[in-house]
């Protein structure tokens, strides 16, 4: 089943091309790496397919819901996190899952059950009543995780979820997104770090608004004849034609 | 003469122990490289060495000079560049360069051969405001106003975060330059794969030195056999490593799993995998003295 579809989908602000006639589909269960140079349109795409800005023309469906129609429903059914903000700090790791349930129209009971398992599951239990700004950081990106996916969401958008997490969190984090991911939930990750993209299953690169190339990183290094894929995205950044001016 | 001497370093802030003990010495000329996440220092040590912060106890000098008694003279000896964007938002480009030519008692003129290079590349948006600037732009006009005095050394509090890998690897590049200009540069960063740009690294985790040396060296002391590991569900397939005795360690690489075993038993009962050893990387040496350490 495919849980994004996106159809020559266009954003221009006056003349200024953001995004030019990108098409792709993203699978239920796919852990898909969204790359590009600042500047490159990845944050105006993504902001189309969280139901936040309406395409200039173009088709698209996330989660089965149209992003003109639809937007409303795609944000009830979509989980977001992002490295800049995603928890109240001076709420506890509960009350975070309880007010974002809470958002989400879950009830009390949906709530009490669900944030037993979570915790459980991301093995919390030290750390559920304090407060978020006592937690290190590589807790917080956990339970921002938690917090994301808590409505049961089948895709969850992840925007540069792992900078400045020590190497050892940063793993812990990927093992969460591949276990949703055997679960059936989608990712979409957009990130900096290159040796990240290799946790995709695939990965576009966009350059100047345009997918340059959609591939598994194993095909587009070799496609590149490139050792990793910092090779390749360097490769392709090269090309652009605009700064991120 | 090191440019830089840091002995027995610590600073807590209440309950919290900043930097533990934290001993580290930096040559003249050298571009070395303070390597760790969020949390782990990083700032407090730069900000120490700016003579900005009072450490608990322990001594520091930079350039011969003590950073607590000789105060005057390290500020005007130092280029720092702190983690927060510190230029002023309202001033355009260019004034924001007189200001700091004009604070330090010299003139945009004086040393703009020091800068010519990196300058170049903001010079069209001269008159745009500094809080209209993009990431890279902001980050090299950052290092033009730390540069216009001419420092000894430059002090980088994690420059490149959160900007693009292709402003990041500019940025290397221009710090390549600046060392062969006889600069000596101190700069800290949490992305691993910038170790390998640096003459030596330290890597630093909750306050504590866990290693420092050229990154050659921290990889070559890797005391295990790495392995790599891949099947059509790697998830599944670490999931089975983490229940098998003979794995002494298994984490997620990127398109392969890291795998360590406790001795020559490498079996691991899963179908259709492959398996070959690796070189470990700066990261892979990161994680072991993590563990090691806790």
């Amino acid at each position: 089943m495919k849980v994004i579809e996106v159809n020559n989908l266009c954003k221009y602000f006056g003349s200024f091309k953001a995004v030019e006639n990108i098409s792709f589909d993203v699978e239920e269960g796919e852990i898909f790496g969204f790359l590009g140079a600042n500047g490159a349109g990845k944050t105006t795409a993504m902001r189309m397919l969280c139901g936040l800005l309406t395409p200039t023309s173009g088709k698209g469906w996330v989660a089965g819901f149209d992003i003109y129609k639809d937007t409303e429903k795609i944000k009830r059914n979509i989980g977001y996190m992002s490295q800049k903000f995603s928890l109240y700090e001076d709420l506890t790791t509960v009350e975070n899952l309880e007010l974002f349930g809470g958002i989400y129209g879950m009830s009390g009971k949906e709530i009490r059950y669900k944030t037993g398992e979570v915790v459980n599951e991301l093995g919390l239990q030290a750390e559920k009543d304090a407060l978020v700004q006592s937690l290190p950081s590589g807790v917080k990106q956990k339970v921002a995780f938690a917090v994301s996916t808590f409505h049961s969401p089948k895709i969850v958008f992840l925007d540069e979820p792992t900078g400045g997490v020590d190497p050892l969190s940063r793993r812990t984090f990927w093992e969460m997104i591949y276990r949703a991911a055997d679960r059936g939930v989608t990712s979409f990750v957009t990130t900096h770090y290159m040796d990240e993209a290799e946790y995709c299953n695939r990965v576009s690169i966009m350059v100047d608004g345009e997918i340059r190339v959609l591939q598994s990183p194993g095909d587009m290094k070799q496609h590149f004849n490139a050792l990793s894929m910092e090779e390749v995205f360097f490769a392709l950044a090269k090309q652009a034609k605009r700064s991120e001016l | 003469m090191n440019t830089i001497e840091i002995t027995n370093i610590c600073k807590r802030y209440g309950p919290i122990e900043a930097l533990k003990d934290v001993t580290l010495n930096v040559g003249q000329g050298e571009l070395f490289g303070l390597i760790g996440p969020d949390g782990a220092g990083k700032t407090s040590l730069f900000r120490i060495l700016a003579t900005l912060l009072l450490a608990d106890s322990g001594t520091a000098t930079v350039d011969g000079f003590d950073v607590v008694k000789d105060f005057r003279e390290i500020r005007n000896r130092i280029g720092y560049m702190p983690g927060r964007f510190s230029l002023y938002q309202d001033l355009s480009v260019e004034e924001n360069l007189a200001f700091f030519a004009t604070v330090f008692g010299t003139t945009i003129r004086e040393n703009y051969d020091l800068i010519a290079d990196i300058y170049r590349k903001i010079e069209p948006f001269r008159k745009r405001r500094a809080g209209q600037l993009s990431g890279g732009m902001k980050q090299k006009l950052a290092l033009c106003c730390a540069l216009i005095h001419k420092p000894v050394v430059l002090l980088l509090d994690e420059p490149t975060t959160g900007v693009d890998a292709v402003s990041r690897r500019e940025f290397w590049e221009m710090l390549k330059k600046l060392k062969a200009a006889g600069i000596t540069v101190f700069v800290s960063t949490s992305y691993m794969d910038e170790a390998s740009l640096c003459n030596r690294i330290a890597l630093i985790q909750a306050g504590q030195i866990l290693s420092t040396n050229t990154p050659e060296n921290i990889v070559a002391d890797y005391p295990f056999t790495l392995y790599e590991a891949k099947a059509g569900n790697n998830y599944r397939l670490l999931e089975q490593l983490k229940q098998q005795e003979n794995v002494r360690l298994s984490y997620v690489a990127g398109e392969y799993l890291r795998v360590v075993f406790n001795g020559d038993d490498r079996r691991i009962d899963y179908p259709y995998m492959e398996l070959k050893e690796v070189k470990p990387t700066v990261e892979d040496c990161f994680i072991q003295l993590m563990r090691h350490e806790s």
